[in-house]
């Protein structure tokens, strides 16, 4: 544990985090049993910074992104620490997270076709957001919908203000919902899967309108993705998650020219250039499934999966610890990180 | 959200031993499932046997001992305007009621699932079945027994048969959609694929994955039916004096309601409890069929 | 929007033709001389002859329909074989009991059945959840006709509370009208509620799980905005919808209340006529029943596309 800490303190150094998450473990209880689904997760997010996650269907990091906010269902268990520019969110009284939710940390969700109310006004839905955090009046909220509206890209705001959700397209109910995030100004945005329900070429005007926004308004955005384009695309930094626990982090830049967890090395195997889009670069198939826990083993969880395990791996949890060059921060959770760079691409020969 | 990875297999609902077994291990830890399949069991097995353990004969008279109230010598639920025994004839009445329930809901099946079946597989015939059940919906049973009633006599297959009429629409209903999501599975696709004749695969791969719905659709059928062959029979529309009935029973309480106001109350209780008791089960057999089963 | 309209109207439309000829052909089903059966009491050939001729029994079947569907379109069906008044005088006094009682009933329905639904499927695990949905179970299983004795006997006969029969029509004195119908109009409206309960209970289930619900709660929403904003405010389509399907029920409901209390509306009517073999009046009754289902769904279809943006304005670009 002792290096996680030290590594975290390390990792800080690019500023004041405005959000910080420490140790969280999350656990539900089910028909079947307790089912593990986070373990020990820390992140930190620096003001306007990008922060990536990445993993397969079912590694936790949706359940990570909902338990910021304190939005899991009453039959999650939630350990850890989870603070807002300081503020402890864990264990808060739920009208206290009201505050928070929606004005301090916003979200975007996978399906903007069923994350919006069919039944009411975008504007209405918009409106809303700000009648109940800034208290504005019917019609202020409306003409502020409209700006928000045309900020987000989309065209005739005024017209589209009235619209319901299923007269817009997948592209335009996304920015809908971007633009009910940011409607406050929110410190930190939290985009699940922002992209996945979309066509390629909407992706990338989705993307550009969350880079514009951290720019603007130097909005914190955590976004998750099993899709490492986006990530290529967008992040600043990158958290590889596996089984409920962070197995790799790292700048994207480093992340990407070398991986050190097998996992993460796995999933790059054919994976794109950072900062060229590639499109629906997607995970490549690592032979095996994400295991269910019902308790976090004291073991390596990807041993099985993995080419490299040896006893070592199924006896003890290898820590989050610093690896490569100290000044790139770059931590995996590996017995036996990947030796040398990946192979010499064409650019890297002199 | 992705909480869990459940194995696909769970996800797919897979037909079979293993899923009988599931739907059968749930229903077995469920208290009030245990409970109103007991009831039912007890209900079945005195009705069934009624003719020959019920105390009384049900049509003897007894002019010396009339308006008895329970707990009179002999008779442990009373007598009623004519003396007769009234635990027999609640017995016998109760059998009628499970009778007429399962006359109607077999006919309702007879009908409907063949129709359920055509309308959800064969698009040419969606549309004249769906008016068909627009026009038997724009009949309801009461007003359909009042017909069948007029033109044929008031009976206790009449009662059966405009209850089960009524019942139509509703197995349509769920046959239909269910033969439309299992039209689209792989399995029947395949076999479709593979030149199977329409009447094999509905016969083969989709009536045998119907039946769980099927079978709610039946077990909420009949506590509907039981409280239907009440209401004909109160009305004097269903099973006819003297046969012994509950709904009758209520019609005779209401008439000397100033003699023996306690006669009210064991019939409808008993039909209550008989329609009760199947929709408790039936709410536990569908929560048990459920695959994403968290419903409770 | 208009092709959606358009199409029910047609089905609709079709719906009662069918029906109509039903209702026609059930007379002539009738077991021997449909002319035997219309006479009632007096069966001299003469006057046989004169319904023969005044029914137009003595010409070919589609002309007689004809005939049917235009005197029925006059509002004129045929006068009573017992009383000799006509039919459609009967239902004017007697249609106005049945649709107060039944209005009253969905009224009382509503309102239980989509408070408990939303309780139940609100606080979930609690109490008051396992009492609603046992109240509903029950409220699905009694006999209401049986409810109805019950209250009349230890209820009105044993308190005077209210009273156990008759009736007092609305106009001539609303406060007494009251009086009669409540008790009626609740025993009626329960079995109703469990059925709008069940629904909205489930609706609401449906509704809380959605990812637009997620994104209300993430939006920092209080619990009460978002269960009635976002949550029922789409789970009362469900449940109008459930209100028009039901309404067979509610009919056939409505005519054994009506027996049990002895409201003079349309079921005591009807109850009547079957055991008189008062066959115009049962005609009149079944294409009455058969139209007012009709054109009422049809009418919650229209009420739909109006709560439900996504059917009202189908058709615009998406």
């Amino acid at each position: 544990m002792t290096t996680v800490e030290r590594a975290d303190t390390a990792s800080s150094a690019v500023g004041t985090p405005v959000l910080a998450v420490r140790d969280l473990s999350v656990s539900f209880t089910t028909e079947g049993g307790t089912v593990s689904a986070v373990d020990r997760v820390s992140l930190e997010l620096a003001p306007g910074e990008i922060v990536g996650m990445v993993g397969e269907s079912g590694c936790g990091k949706s359940v990570t992104a909902m338990s910021i906010a304190g939005l899991l269902p009453d039959s999650a268990r939630i350990s850890g620490s989870v603070r807002l520019e300081g503020t402890e969110l864990v264990g808060t009284r739920e009208p206290v997270l009201r505050r928070v939710r929606g004005k301090e940390i916003a979200y975007i969700f996978q399906e903007p076709m069923t994350s919006l109310n069919p039944v009411l006004t975008v504007g209405r839905q918009i409106g809303e957001v700000l009648r109940v955090h800034e208290r504005m009046s019917r019609r202020a909220a409306r003409a502020r919908a409209v700006e928000l509206l045309s900020l987000v890209g989309i065209p005739s705001a005024g017209k589209r203000v009235d619209n319901y959700p299923h007269q817009l397209s997948g592209g335009m109910r996304q920015r809908v919902m971007i633009a009910m995030a940011v409607a406050c100004g929110p410190k930190v945005l939290v985009a699940d899967e922002p992209t996945t329900a979309l066509d390629v070429t909407v992706q990338a005007g989705i993307l550009q309108v969350l880079r514009d926004l951290r720019d603007r308004l130097g909005t914190a955005i955590l976004i998750i993705t099993h899709d490492l384009g986006v990530i290529a695309d967008i992040a600043d930094r990158v958290v590889v998650m596996y089984a409920g626990r962070v197995v790799e982090r790292a700048p994207v830049t480093d992340l990407f020219a070398h991986p050190h967890h097998r996992y993460t090395a796995g999933l790059l195997s054919a994976s794109p250039t950072p900062g060229v889009h590639a499109g629906t670069q997607r995970l490549q198939e690592i032979p095996g499934l994400v295991p269910v826990l019902s308790t976090q083993p004291d073991a390596c969880t990807f041993a099985d999966r993995c080419p490299a395990a040896d006893a070592t791996c199924r006896e003890s949890a290898p820590p989050l610890a610093a690896v490569g060059a100290a000044v790139t921060h770059h931590l995996a959770a590996c017995w036996h990180p990947c030796p040398a760079p990946r192979t010499e691409s064409p650019e890297a020969t002199p | 959200m992705t909480v869990l990875t459940v194995p696909p297999a769970d996800v797919a609902g897979t037909p079979g031993i293993s899923r009988r077994s599931r739907v059968l291990r749930r229903l077995r830890r469920n208290p009030l499932a245990v409970v109103s399949f007991v009831v039912l069991a007890l209900v079945a097995v005195a009705a069934l046997l009624s003719p020959w353990i019920a105390p009384y004969s049900v049509d003897q008279p007894d002019f010396a001992h009339t308006f008895g109230p329970p707990g009179t010598p002999g008779h442990v639920l009373g007598t009623d305007d004519l003396g007769r025994d009234v635990l027999s004839r609640i017995m016998l009445g109760a059998r009628a009621s499970l009778q007429v329930a399962l006359l109607a809901v077999a006919t309702s099946l007879v009908v409907g699932v063949p129709l359920g079946l055509a309308a959800g597989y064969f698009r040419a015939w969606d549309a004249v079945i769906s008016r068909f059940t627009d026009l038997l919906l724009a009949f309801p049973f009461l007003i359909m027994a009042v017909g069948l009633a007029a033109i044929r006599g008031a009976s206790l297959a009449n009662a059966a048969v405009a209850i089960g009429i009524a019942q139509i629409p509703g197995v349509i209903r769920v046959v239909r959609s269910d033969t439309l999501r299992l039209k689209s599975l792989d399995f029947v696709a395949a076999a479709v694929v593979d030149g199977a004749s329409d009447l094999w695969v509905l016969s083969r791969h989709v009536l045998p994955n119907a039946t769980s719905v099927i079978l709610v659709q039946a077990t909420v059928a009949i506590p509907a039916a039981i409280l239907g062959e009440a209401v004909l029979s109160f009305l004097g529309l269903g099973i006819q004096p003297p046969a012994p009935s509950l709904g009758t029973m209520l019609a005779t309480a209401q008439q000397f309601a100033a003699r023996a106001p306690w006669a009210a109350v064991l019939p409808g209780l008993v039909i209550m409890g008989l329609a009760l008791a199947f929709n408790v089960f039936g709410d536990a057999l569908r929560d048990a069929l459920d695959p994403k089963g968290d419903r409770r | 929007m208009a092709r959606y309209l358009l199409t029910r109207a047609w089905h609709s439309a079709l719906t009662l033709l069918l029906s109509t000829v039903v209702v026609f052909l059930g007379v002539r089903a009738l077991p021997g001389d449909p002319a035997l059966a219309l006479a009632g009491e007096d069966r001299s050939p003469e006057a046989l002859e004169a319904i023969r001729h005044h029914y137009g029994l003595d010409q070919p079947l589609p002309l007689q329909f004809a005939q049917y569907v235009e005197r029925v379109a006059q509002g004129d069906f045929g006068e009573s074989i017992r009383t000799g008044v006509p039919v459609s005088s009967m239902l004017t006094t007697a249609l106005p009991v049945t649709v107060e009682l039944a209005l009253l009933a969905i009224l009382i329905a509503a309102a239980l059945g989509v408070g408990a639904g939303v309780l139940a499927a609100v606080r979930r695990g609690h109490p008051a959840e396992w009492l609603a949905n046992g109240l509903a179970l029950v409220g699905l299983s009694v006999p209401h006709f049986w409810l109805g004795l019950l209250a009349i006997l230890y209820l009105s006969v044993a308190t005077g509370l209210f009273p156990a029969s008759g009736f007092v029509p609305l106009l001539e004195d609303p406060v007494d009208n009251l009086h009669h119908i409540v008790l009626p109009a609740v025993i009626l409206g329960t079995g109703l509620a469990a059925i709008i309960m069940r629904q909205t209970r489930s609706a609401m289930l449906d509704s809380l799980s959605s990812d637009h619900v997620r994104t209300a709660k993430a939006k920092g929403l209080r619990p009460r905005a978002v269960i009635t904003r976002h949550a029922l405010r789409n789970s009362l389509i469900v449940v109008v919808t459930i209100v028009g399907l039901q309404l067979g029920g509610l009919i056939s409901g409505a005519v054994v209340t009506e027996q049990i209390f002895g409201l003079p509306g349309f079921g005591k009517m009807t109850i009547d006529a079957v055991f008189q073999r008062d066959y115009p009046v049962i005609q009149a009754v079944v294409l009455l029943t058969a139209t007012a289902y009709i054109v009422i769904n049809l009418l919650v279809d229209l009420l739909y596309s109006v709560i439900d943006p996504r059917i009202r304005v189908t058709g615009d670009p998406a």
